[in-house]
């Protein structure tokens, strides 16, 4: 393949079939300097800027939601193009016709589409209404599969969150084949793929890959005509920085326009532009501030993006999040570092359009990652809280150096590999299950193997390890097997059309399961071993509650005993889910992360042995339960450390959260100090991190919701205390006096 | 085997000495500060009996997070009490390559001296610059910390001097004055570092049923702690 816009770059096998990791190995810039050549927001931006704040400002005074497209079904083409500003805008395109306004995406689901259209005052209009009872959505497949058994474990919230009535996302296109091939290409490709297949014997497999190539065709053909109705033709590879980040972004758009996914990221982009603007750079063709500008508004566009969503979903997954997450910054296979100055610029439109939690920014650190570009992230981490972590050098080995997150941790090679996602289990519920003999003590719900209550007036370890073993067994089956359910129906009703167009026809896929309450467990189980725990019947019977007495290792404190059963836990869950084939041939990969969701997950579990009241939350993903670590930050982060990757390849997530002064004096020691503190967790061989260094706001919201914060420490005068213990007195003088002295 | 006795570990603490460090809280401590934001480190009988392996052991756990700059603090408590104690810790962390921080009063000087040898840096409480105020308000004469620089300075040991300022007890441009002048007089003298004295102790003394001493006391003002950090900087 030969293209005029592709003068000026090296080539190589990228040119003879799509391969844009070879495109980008060939042609980037590695950049080990300094922070110093970036440019701030132009004129342009800060009137952009302004208009994006009077947008979210509105959308805010409106109740979260500004505006519903109540008539139209959400798709690549329903909508006519939208802008914020069409004279000022570089970077175009909107998912319905107005900024903000959300489309109605019913084939995940009419019913939840009905219902977060009446939970903000509007009603789903009656044509589609009427559409849609002649069209079996996703949520009808499943719901006619489920069994009682499936049904009742969803029910008492064993299993929850799961993608059964919305779309179920974490499934990023590479977005990035659209700039580089152009649409032309990439149809064609695809076209000599379904050929191909023909000469298959027609088995189910084969005559589903035909159908999803001919609706990926169809899809990509729809992509050009929305670009086209923006006024470019994307059939042809972009000839510049501004037109690589567009059609990128149209490619993106198109899928958030087709697909209301629970997470729609949109993975690692900002090195393969950087190929774009180097060359813009050396040509004049932009200089430093216009190829600023760009990635300005690009991010200005991707925190524009929303998704309709019901109430019910927010209260599992807070904030109306879209998981734009945008990978940055790792090393390559061939040991140069993939920093170029297009990783400042992305993390540069934090300072330029001021903090938010979107687009959400990653990045893959490595140990050989440049050190003034770790600097430059410390930094970040500290004036704005924005971004998150992510061991590079683990996943390297596993995904190679061209994979983006999805979500918040879940790694996957672009357009190689797709997930398919599937919430979580919960393990605190489950011990208690297995307790009490196949009884939900909150719901009443009778599920799982049915065996008397525990006897007892003392838990014996070995009797509840075995029995506890018997019910991971059962649970781990019943989990592969609503997932592969779920998604057979969602492949079925609700194909990722745009978005597996922007893969590779041959895909690898892996099944994403998770748990919750993992250090509730840990410390459970602990507690039962180390210290004595008796059980409180109620009148039924039935296990309620606990009487534990003694001390007992709690996880989170870099100690052995406890670590060790957290590890093991998830070791032994990866080990049953595997025994149950997963759909379509998937990889069973496993995640210890619950996002906001921890909270739901406690309300809905009774007391456990580790003295965690009824309804209490549990710490969130892989984190230690909050106000038992007595013996600081870096114990803690060896704790979650320990726990392996090996077992928990779709991520181990951890929060973190620490206050300025104890993370330095000066703001120099701060960012020196943080450096080092990611280059030992990660150095253990730990996967993620979530790093607040907070300010006064964060430490208002600790102020009120003290659980979100369980690492919160501060030193003074040679001391240190956790902020939880407190008094609410001297915790708002705290406030008061950080707020004072921060300024 | 020797054996020492600890309060606590803090596995990561910033703001006692360079870089990040885990820090070793001793138990027992002969002065009764009117500042101490440690009252639960004072009796000699509390605390975690360990030997110098164990603990070495545990604390090279966190050395990932040391960096370049980082490494051990031992603090107190009085960790000169326990002098040969830790003189064991630190040589066995001296073998590992990590580096070494006491954080002393100075007030028991006698056996320092063989500690000072493995020992990269110190960090000196000079709780107050006249001789009246220090017998006073920590019950030991200034002397003793006096004698302690000298060491310090004899053995080429770096020192950085740190002072709690106390409103109505120490938080005169003299005094920082007097910091300053000492810093002239002994080379060893690295940087002062004045901290505001903070009451967030108040509630582990409620809790110990103790009273605290200071706590109709006033944290200092941010101007003021600015003012008194430039007179001690001064030349």
């Amino acid at each position: 393949m030969k293209f005029g816009e592709w003068n000026g770059f090296n080539g190589g096998e990228w040119q003879s079939g799509i391969n844009v990791r070879d495109f980008i190995v060939r042609n980037y810039t590695p950049y080990t300097g300094s922070e110093d050549f970036l440019s701030g927001a132009t004129a342009r931006t800060e009137a952009m800027r302004k208009r994006l704040r009077d947008l979210l400002e509105e959308e805010r005074k409106n109740g979260g939601v500004l505006d519903i497209d109540t008539e139209t079904v959400s798709s690549v083409c329903a909508y006519k193009p939208g802008y914020v500003d069409k004279d000022n805008e570089l970077i175009v395109g909107l998912q319905t016709d107005a900024p903000l306004k959300r489309g109605v995406h019913p084939f995940g689901g009419i019913r939840m589409a009905r219902a977060a259209c009446s939970a903000y005052g509007y009603t789903l209009s009656q044509r589609i209404e009427d559409f849609f009872t002649y069209r079996t959505t996703h949520n009808d497949g499943v719901f006619r599969v489920y069994t009682d058994e499936m049904k009742a474990a969803r029910h008492c919230a064993l299993l929850t969150g799961l993608p059964d009535a919305y779309g179920r996302g974490r499934i990023i296109g590479d977005y990035r084949r659209v700039a580089l091939y152009g649409l032309d290409v990439l149809i064609n490709e695809k076209q000599k793929d379904k050929a191909a297949l023909a000469g298959n014997d027609m088995t189910v497999d084969n005559i589903r890959l035909e159908e999803e190539l001919f609706e990926q065709i169809a899809f990509l053909k729809k992509l050009g005509e929305m670009a086209s109705s923006y006024g470019c033709d994307i059939s042809r590879p972009a000839s510049d920085t501004r037109e690589a980040i567009q059609w990128t972004y149209f490619a993106y758009l198109a899928a958030n326009k087709e697909q209301n996914g629970a997470a729609m990221s949109f993975g690692r982009t900002s090195t393969f532009f950087d190929i774009y603007a180097e060359r813009d750079l050396r040509n004049g063709r932009y200089d430093e501030s216009g190829i600023q500008e760009l990635f300005d508004d690009l991010v200005i566009k991707l925190r524009l993006a929303r998704h309709l969503r019901t109430p019910e979903y927010n209260e599992l997954f807070g904030g109306d999040p879209m998981w734009i997450t945008e990978s940055i910054g790792g090393t390559g296979e061939d040991n140069r570092t993939l920093v170029t100055k297009s990783s400042y610029r992305m993390l540069n439109t934090l300072y330029n359009l001021g903090p938010a939690p979107e687009p959400n920014l990653t990045v893959l650190w490595s140990s050989r990652l440049p050190l003034s570009f770790k600097r430059f992230c410390a930094k970040v981490s500290v004036d704005t809280d924005a971004i998150q972590y992510e061991n590079d050098d683990l996943m390297r080995g596993i995904y190679g150096d061209d994979y983006a997150i999805a979500c918040c941790v879940s790694a996957m090679k672009v357009g190689k590999q797709m997930q398919f996602f599937g919430a979580r289990a919960n393990l605190a519920k489950l011990l208690l299950l297995a307790l009490n003999g196949g009884t939900d003590s909150t719901s009443g719900t009778v599920i799982g193997p049915q065996m008397p209550v525990i006897g007892g007036d003392v838990l014996c370890w070995n009797e509840v390890k075995e029995r506890f073993g018997i019910y991971l067994s059962w649970l781990c089956r019943l989990y592969v097997n609503t997932m592969n359910s779920i998604h057979y129906m969602h492949d079925k009703y609700a194909y990722e059309k745009t978005q597996m167009a922007l893969h590779d026809t041959q895909v690898e896929r892996m099944m994403a399961f998770g748990v919750a309450g993992l250090s509730v467990l840990a410390d459970s189980l602990s507690a039962i071993k180390y210290a004595k725990v008796s059980p409180v019947r109620d009148e039924s019977g039935l296990i309620s509650d606990f009487v534990t007495e003694g001390d007992f290792p709690k996880f989170g404190n870099d100690d052995d005993r406890v670590d060790s059963i957290a590890h093991d836990i998830l070791h032994d869950v990866h080990e049953e889910l595997k025994k149950t084939p997963a759909y379509r041939g998937a990889k069973h990969t496993l995640s210890a992360l619950t996002i906001t969701s921890n909270v739901m997950y406690g309300k809905k579990t009774g007391a456990t042995p580790d003295g965690r009241k009824k309804g209490e939350p549990f710490a969130p993903g892989a984190n230690p339960m909050h106000n038992r670590e007595s013996c600081g930050a870096a114990a803690s982060l060896n704790s979650v450390s320990k726990l392996s990757y090996c077992d928990a390849q779709d991520g181990i997530s951890n929060t973190f959260s620490i206050i300025p002064d104890a993370i330095g004096r000066t703001a120099d020691e701060r960012v020196s100090n943080l450096v080092d503190l990611l280059d030992g967790y990660f150095g253990n061989g730990a996967h993620h991190l979530n790093v607040n260094v907070m300010n006064r706001d964060t430490l208002l919201d600790a102020y009120d919701h003290p659980e979100k914060y369980p690492n919160l420490t501060i030193r003074v005068s040679g001391y240190a205390v956790n902020f939880a213990k407190l008094s609410r007195e001297q915790q708002r003088e705290v406030i008061m006096r950080t707020f004072h002295t921060s300024v | 085997m020797s054996t020492g006795r600890i309060h606590s570990i803090q596995s990561f603490g910033t703001v006692d000495g360079p870089g990040v460090r885990a820090v070793v809280f001793m138990q027992g401590c002969p002065l009764r500060c009117v500042c101490c934001h440690n009252p639960e480190t004072w009796s000699f009988s509390g605390g975690e009996e360990t030997t110098a392996e164990q603990l070495c052991a545990r604390l090279l756990r966190y050395r990932g997070y040391f960096g370049t700059r980082g490494g051990v603090t031992v603090s107190g408590g009085e960790p000169l009490l326990q002098a040969e104690f830790v003189r064991g810790l630190f040589a066995l962390l001296k073998r590992h390559g990590i580096n070494t921080a006491l954080d002393t009063s100075g007030c028991t000087p006698e056996k320092a001296e063989t500690l000072l040898e493995v020992t990269d840096l110190v960090l000196l409480d000079i709780k107050y610059t006249d001789p009246d105020s220090y017998l006073r308000y920590t019950g030991c004469k200034m002397e003793k910390p006096l004698r302690f620089l000298e060491l310090a300075q004899r053995t080429g040991t770096p020192v950085w001097i740190r002072q709690v300022i106390i409103p109505g007890l120490n938080d005169t441009e003299e005094s920082a004055k007097r910091l300053a002048q000492l810093k002239k007089d002994f080379g060893c003298i690295e940087r002062i570092e004045l901290l505001p004295f903070r009451k967030l102790c108040t509630e582990k003394y409620l809790s110990m049923g103790i009273p605290f001493p200071l706590e109709n006391t006033p944290e200092p003002a941010s101007e003021l702690m600015e003012r008194l950090k430039t007179a001690a900087d001064a030349d």
